[in-house]
This record gives C-alpha cells, structure tokens and sequence, in this order.
C-alpha cells in the first residue's frame, strides 16, 4: 500500500518533468524550422518566468495555504538585482550564459533574503490579514524599487535612493533611474535558460513538497494546532516556505529583467501579483502540473487574441469569471453533471432500444 | 537536575506521585496554576505532581475545566497565574511546538488528526523531529536524507504495529472509523517520544470491547515506554480500572486527590460528580 | 498654518476613503470576502455621475441619485452572478472571481468612456471658506465630504443597530449557520450587504472625483486598495474602525507626501499599516478572536 502511494506521487511528479521537456523540445523544433513568428518567440521566456512564478507562489497558496499578493513585489527585487548584477559583471565574466546564472543566483538571493526580513513580523499573521500585508509589501518594494538608482563609473558601483544623492564620474553609466526604471539592459535571457529556470523551480517545489518538510507543511495547513503539539514549529516552515519561494521568484523575476531592454517598477503591481495568483487557483491549489499548464495557457491567451483588441480583456474576464464559477461552485458543477446525465440517459435508451430489436 | 530534584522533596508537594516513582525527579509538576478568560476564572489554584511511570487520571463534571488544563499543560494556552515544569523546566513563554520538544505529547478531545493525510504519514509527522537533517539536504533530497526518512518509515510501522493499526498504515487517516482514529492519535503523540502523555477522553465514542483493549494498551504504552500517562475521561470504569492516582477537578478547583479506592470514597466527589449519578440512577 | 491646512486635506480624502472603507468592512464583516470589485463600483458610480451632469444636463443631485441607483443595481447584480453561487466553497475562488469582476468592469468602461481621462466637475457648488486671510482654506468639497462620511457612518451604525435588517446582518456576520437556523434569510441579507456597500461606493466614486477631479477607467483601484487597507487598519467589520483608518490612512498620507517624501508615500502608508497590524493584529479597533481547542 505504502510502496504504491509512493509510486503514484513519483509518478505525476514524473509526468510533470516529461510535459515542461516535452514542450520545450516542441518549442524548439518549432523554432528551428521556422515555425514561430517574431512575437510568438517573444513569448518564449517570459511564459517560462510566469510558470515558474506560478509554481513557486502555489507552494505558498496551494501547498501551505497562506494567501500571498505581494509575489511580484519579490519578482520585482529579483529582475532588478539581475539586470545590476549582469550589468557590472559584464566586463569581469566573459560568457553570457554563466553572467545569466549569475544574475539568476544574485536575483533570487536577494529576493530570498527579502523573503525573510519581511517573513519576520508578517508571518505572525494569518488568513487574510497576511494577504493584505503581502499587498502592503508587495506595494513598498515597488515603491522602493521605483525609487532607486544604481549606475557604474570609474570608482565601481554607485546605488541611492535620490537624484540629489546620486553622483556617477566621468563617463558613468545608469543601470537603474528611478521612475525611468532600468534602461538599455542588455538582453541575455534565452528560452533554454528559461527552461532551466522552470525544471529547477519543479526540482526545488516537487522535492520540498515530498521531503519531511512538505509532509510537516501539510501537517500545519490541515491542522494547526495538532500539528504544533507534535513539535512542528509552525512559524519555522512558514517562514522556509515563504523564503523558498521568495527566492524562486527572484530568480524568475532576474530571468524577466534581462529578457527587455527596459522595464520599470511599475510592472511589479498589485496586478502583476493578481494574475500569478489567478494561474495558481486556476491551476488548482496544489497542483503543480495545473500551474505550469495554467501559467501557459493563460499567458499566451490574452497575447493570441490581441487582434481583437479593446474586446480582449472583457473576454479574458469574462472566461476568468465563468471558469472559477463552473470549477467551483455546486450549484453549476449539479447543472453540468444533470445535463451530462440527460445526455448519458439518451445514449442509454437508444443502446436499450437497440438491444430490444 | 538533582539539586532540583532535593529540593523537590524538601517543599511540600501535591502529589499523585507513586511509592516507586518518590526518589526521581517529576516529569510534570504544576504550582497554583490559574487561568482567566476575560474576568472569568476558568481554573484556579490547580497543583499536580506526576512521577515518570504513572498513569493518572483527571475526572470531573462536564466544563470544570479539564481540557483548559491540557490546553494550559500544553502551551495552548499561557496561565494567568502559576508555573508548569515538564521534566523540572518550567515551560512559561513557551509556545506548544517547545513544550512538546521538552516531553509532553497529546491528543484531542475532537480528534485533530491531518485528515488528508495517510496513517503512516500522520505518525511520519509525528516524528519530524526525529529525522535529523538541515533544510537543504532534505530539500534535494540527498542520500542522507533518503536513508533518515526510511529508518523513520521502519520506525512509524512499529509504532502503529504497537497500537495493532498496521494494516491500516496506507489509508487516509480522515476515512478511518472513530475508535481506530483514537488510537492513531495516541500513536501519532508516542513518536514524538515524550515522557508524559495526556490523553483527552480516549475512550470517547469506542464501544466496550475497543474500551477494554484501551485499557490493556495504555498499560502496555507505559510499561513499554516507560512513560507517564495523564488521562481525562468519564468512562469511569476505564479510569478506576487504570489510574493508579486521580484528581477530581470541579469549577476549575482540584476537590479530591488520591487512589481510586479514596476517590470512589471521599463525600466531596460523590457530592459533586459521582452522587449526582448515583441520585439519577 | 501650513500643517493645519495639510491636515485638513488629510482629512477630506480620509473621509472619502472612509466611505469606501465603510461599504468595504460591512461586505467583509457579513459576506467575509475581500471585495477586489469594489473599487471599480466607486469608477462606475463616477461615470453615471459624470454622464448625467455632462450628456443630459441635469442637476448634480440628480447625477448622484442615478449614480446610487445604478451602483446600487449593479452591486446585487455582481453579487447574484458572480458572488453567490460561489457561496459556501473556498474564499479564495471568490477572490479571483471579484478579480475578474474588476477586470471585467475596468474593460467595459473602457470600452464605453474610452481610457482617456475625463475632466469630473465638482458637484460642489459652495464658495470655498478663507480663515485666517487666507492662510487656511477649506473647500466646499471638504465640508460635504467630510458631512457625507459622518451622516453614512451613524447611518450605518444605527442601521445595523435598530433595524431588523440591520440585526440580521450581525448576525449573520457573527454566525451564519446560526442565523440560518434562526430563520434569517442568509442570502437575502449578503444582497442587501451588497446592495448598500455598492450604494456608498457610488456616493464615494462621486465624492472622490470632486475632491481629485481626473476620471479614468482604472480611478477606483488605487482608493479602492487604500480604503481597504483603512478599513483593516480600523478593524475590519467594525464601523467605526473603518472611519478611523479611512481618516488616519488620509491624514498620514498627506502629511507623509508634506513632510517626508513624496515618492515614498506609499511605502510609508503600507509600512504605518504593517506596524499596526503587529502591534494590533485585529486591527485598531477589532475584536481579536482565540481558536477554540
């Protein structure tokens, strides 16, 4: 029995590795025989950064059941502690793919570490409450980052939070200027990284997910209380959930800044944070592969109906509205499954009149 | 330790303690513990003493309090007044995860199991102390960690195999019948190796027969662990049968302590818990 | 004088966040959702408003009559569609639901107003009052606003304390299961919650748009998020909380925005909100709940 449950969990795990290799070889043979418009190419790695984003944020929904709105506020810190890193690195590291990873790294380690400061006093909250002062930070890093300026000179780095307080030398460069956001970013992002990016996101979640810690996770989220009278420290995996997936949507968040050659903070809202959460509910709380489906899905659905322009966000609303409302409520799901049954019990009488002849 | 320990014969205690268990050091002693929930006083003055095998038992009218004392016992709450010491370190401050690393395990009066989860998954929680690994060796999981996680799998099978719930290791711990989960619960709290279990009304909802096999199993869980067993229930026949000392709490306040023979015997219980079944029957 | 005037434009936006924090905390208090919608009811109630003064010509007490009636319609309607038949199941399919339901409202007024911002004049007729020549002025605007806040707050809270309506919406907010068996129409009751939160945020959409006279399709998400915050600070579900966090979150705004940093208002908001809820984790003014064990 045991052996079997065990077989059954490596066995979607595995599916889920097999669908993102799958896709991205498509992808790839697509593109190498010319398949793929210039745009739809364009669409390659930030749907890699929005699954991982979406896989990472379901471990801290869907997994732990903490409501979060402020994930993009640590995609945020991660795209810009990127394009800072992979800009000063630029002379020091020579190949582009290394100078990624590096960028990569540093984006998720200082989500991470943002992750955890603020994971201090937030984590003391729950339900709701917690939701709303994800928001609140999620608003302040954006804010912050808004606000910030870095720039390389002759004397090295240089980073403020004022104009007045910024002085780059003689030929100095601007990487980040306030309100303006990163300019003339160099784009090394590739869609292999990008695939790299999602398989390790998968590696991390997956494993935590059915390592002690996942079991001690669902353990607090199903109940709480038996589950700190087992010695759980409940706090303590709140928190390496919460810094854990911080530090994936670093790394993704890194991957976007230096898939542009410019970007503000302002791409870092309370919106951008939303549509995350709507790929994990969509994609079913918990489920990985429905995340990585969802996030790809949804993403590429708004982009593909561009043409039909003002009508395309009604639309996607519209779907988002019908969707949750035919996935979640009983009254729709009695209604589908009477109509199913009418439509079965059709079947039925014409196989019994059939088999009365 | 030990010079707490002389100390602890020189003050007067309160104790359920056995002949055997005198010279050793309590593992739960509680001092004039009190709480208030907003002006109302829930338990007051409530003083115990539990030597390191004993089974105990906590008896008393519905709403006298008993399960706030667990809840006090176990962190869930912090007292108003009053100090607890599991295993001679006082637990004030303490959150509930802390306590149980400190030796006191539970279970529930409403069964908290993780409904969703397996039986041998529920116990596998239980021992998540247990399995000694840092964070990252666990999150890729690295051989280390593969070879802790399946001494803890052989571990949580003895444990269910001790309660006879072995065959029930792969099901799903909410689809379990009710006595069945009782025990899962028990098990679930002997695998974080305490040295004092307490057991909110184990016998709720069994029939005679599962009530019965209770009882021979909390005798079995502490001659095997050599731990100390703290009981609420109102099966009467399972607590005189098993309790070697009971204390009978009433409005909050301990009323009675002492033997089985002394309680069944002493007028202020009899008035105020016992007596009244008597006059009904 | 400088600080008195800052504080008074404090408190007029405060007040107008009051309001949509009020018909936020009562929704939340009795339907226990996060309303991400409401904010774009308030956008909606300023087109009617803005629509009936500009295209028809009628009175400004006339455009906010029709910007309440048709908030008001629009709220049961939202509720009835989108809201109720999710009733019962995970709180958060109905938050992605209200998240659709904004999307679905910031796009259709799109479509209709276009994006470019419209020019809302003030319903507001009255001279503006100069104290202390003219160091300290205080605008029509303030006054009704912070008139209209008061009247809505008494209004609510003797609403919810003599009627009968009013009773069974804290008891439904207190127990929904309890209120059932005692008979309360637990459904009818969430629409009327919705029917008057959405009736405020008309009142407020107008109020907003003569205070900050720039109306775009996206006009209510930003108050709409900052009232919601006011309501939490306040407590949310309690009334008067939500009055207190709406004219605290104003005043602290304006004189962050005076006195500290312009560009880090915001952060300074969110940050005076976090240490709130550290210190107070119900809020300023809510009833903290124990778990029952």
């Amino acid at each position: 029995m045991k052996t079997m449950l065990g077989n059954m969990k490596t066995r979607t795990n595995l599916v889920t590795y097999l669908v993102v290799i799958a896709a991205f070889v498509l992808m790839q043979v697509f593109n190498s025989l010319g398949m793929l418009s210039s745009s739809q190419r364009g669409y390659l790695v930030p749907v890699c950064v929005y699954i991982s984003l979406a896989v990472s944020l379901n471990l801290l929904v869907g997994v732990c059941g903490e409501l979060s709105l402020g994930h993009a506020g640590f995609m945020g810190i991660g795209a810009f502690t990127g394009v800072v890193v992979a800009a000063v690195l630029k002379d020091a590291v020579a190949g582009d793919a290394v100078r990624l990873v590096l960028a990569m790294i540093a984006g998720g380690f200082t989500a991470g570490v943002m992750g955890f400061l603020i994971g201090i006093p937030v984590l003391r909250l729950r339900g709701d409450y917690l939701a709303i002062v994800t928001l609140a930070f999620g608003e302040i890093m954006k804010n912050i980052i808004g606000n910030t300026y870095a720039g390389i000179d002759g004397e090295g780095f240089h980073m403020a939070i004022s104009t007045s307080k910024m002085k780059l030398g003689e030929g100095g460069k601007y990487i980040i200027s306030g309100p303006l956001g990163a300019t003339g970013v160099e784009k090394i992002a590739t869609f292999t990284m990008g695939f790299v990016l999602v398989m390790f996101t998968l590696f991390v979640v997956l494993n935590l997910i059915n390592s002690k810690e996942g079991r001690a996770i669902k353990a607090v989220r199903d109940n709480r209380i038996a589950a700190e009278s087992v010695g759980i420290n409940v706090t303590a995996f709140r928190m390496k959930a919460f810094v854990v997936s911080a530090f994936l949507a670093g790394m993704a968040g890194a991957l976007f800044g230096l898939n542009y050659s410019s970007m503000t903070a302002s791409k870092f809202n309370f919106n951008t944070s939303i549509n995350i959460l709507v790929f994990v509910v969509l994609g079913g709380m918990g489920n990985i592969l429905g995340s990585v489906i969802s996030a790809a899905v949804l993403y590429i659905l708004p982009e593909a109906m561009r043409g039909l322009e003002d009508f395309r966000m009604i639309i996607y609303a519209v779907v988002l509205i019908l969707v949750m409302l035919f996935t979640w409520s009983p009254k729709f799901k009695d209604a589908v499954s009477v109509a199913g049954d009418k439509i079965k019990g059709i079947f039925r009488k014409k196989k019994e009149v059939g088999s009365n002849e | 330790m030990n010079e707490y320990s002389k100390k602890m014969l020189k003050v007067p205690t309160y104790n359920l303690l056995r002949e055997q268990d005198k010279d050793k050091l309590p593992v739960l002693d509680v001092r004039n513990l009190g709480i208030d929930f907003g002006g109302l006083t829930a338990v007051d003055s409530f003083n115990i003493t539990i030597g390191p095998t004993e089974i105990s038992g906590l008896i008393g009218p519905n709403g006298a309090g008993k399960t706030t004392i667990f809840n006090l016992l176990t962190s869930v709450y912090q007292p108003t007044r009053g100090s607890i010491l599991i295993n001679g370190i006082d637990t004030k401050g303490m959150t509930t995860h802390k306590v149980n690393k400190l030796g006191i395990a539970r279970t529930f009066q409403n069964i908290r199991l993780f409904t969703d989860m397996s039986a041998l998954d529920n116990v596998k929680v239980g021992l998540h102390n247990e399995i000694k690994c840092p964070f990252l060796c666990s999150m890729f999981h690295l051989p280390p960690y593969q070879k802790a996680e399946a001494a803890a799998t052989r571990r949580a099978m003895e444990l269910l195999d001790f309660m006879g719930l072995a065959d029930v290791a792969g099901q799903k711990a909410g689809s379990l019948p009710y006595g069945v989960q009782r025990r899962l619960e028990i098990v679930r709290a002997l695998a974080t190796n305490p040295s004092i279990i307490l057991l909110d009304e184990p016998a709720a909802g069994m029939n005679p027969s599962e009530t019965t096999e209770l009882m021979h199993q909390i005798r079995r869980i502490r001659d095997t662990f050599h731990i100390a067993i703290f009981l609420i229930e109102h099966d009467m026949n399972l607590v005189m049968n098993v309790c070697e000392a009971i204390a009978v709490v009433n409005y909050g306040r301990i009323i009675a302590k002492g033997t089985p023979e002394e309680i069944r015997q002493d007028p202020a219980v009899i008035e105020a818990y016992l007596g009244r079944e008597e006059g009904n029957a | 004088m400088q600080i008195l005037q800052y504080l008074i434009n404090g408190i007029s936006i405060g007040a107008v966040y009051a309001i949509i924090a009020l018909g936020y905390t009562m929704v939340y208090g009795i339907a226990k959702m996060l309303n991400f919608a409401h904010g774009d009811v308030i956008m909606v109630g300023a087109y009617i408003s803005f629509c009936v003064t500009n295209y028809l010509g009628l009175p400004s007490i006339v455009s906010v009559a029709a910007a309440v009636a048709v908030c008001t319609l629009l709220g049961i309607v939202i509720e009835g569609l989108a809201y109720k038949p999710l009733r019962g199941t995970s709180s958060l399919a109905v938050l992605i639901t209200a998240i659709g339901v904004s999307y679905f409202l910031q796009n259709a007024a799109q479509l209709i107003w276009s994006s470019s911002p419209k020019n809302f004049t003030s319903i507001v007729t009255m001279e503006p009052i100069s104290l202390m020549d003219g160091q300290l002025v205080i605008t029509g605007e303030v006054l009704v606003t912070v008139a209209a806040s008061i009247v809505v707050m008494l209004g609510l809270t003797l609403f919810t304390g003599k009627t009968r309506t009013g009773k069974a919406m804290r008891a439904v907010s207190e127990d929904r299961d309890a209120a059932q068996l005692m008979g309360i129409n637990v459904n009818q009751t969430i629409s009327t919650t919705f029917a008057i939160g959405s009736a405020l945020a008309a009142v407020a959409g107008v109020l907003l748009c003569s205070t900050v006279p720039t109306l775009m399709p996206t006009t209510g998400s930003m108050p709409g998020i900052r009232a919601f915050t006011a309501a939490v600070f306040g407590g949310i579900g309690s009334i008067p909380g939500a009055m207190l966090g709406g004219i605290l979150l104003g005043i602290i705004e304006t004189l962050s925005k005076a006195y500290l940093s312009t560009q880090f208002s915001d952060a300074i908001v969110f940050s005076v909100l976090i240490i709130i809820l550290l210190v107070k984790p119900a809020g300023l003014l809510g009833k903290q709940v124990q778990e029952k064990v």
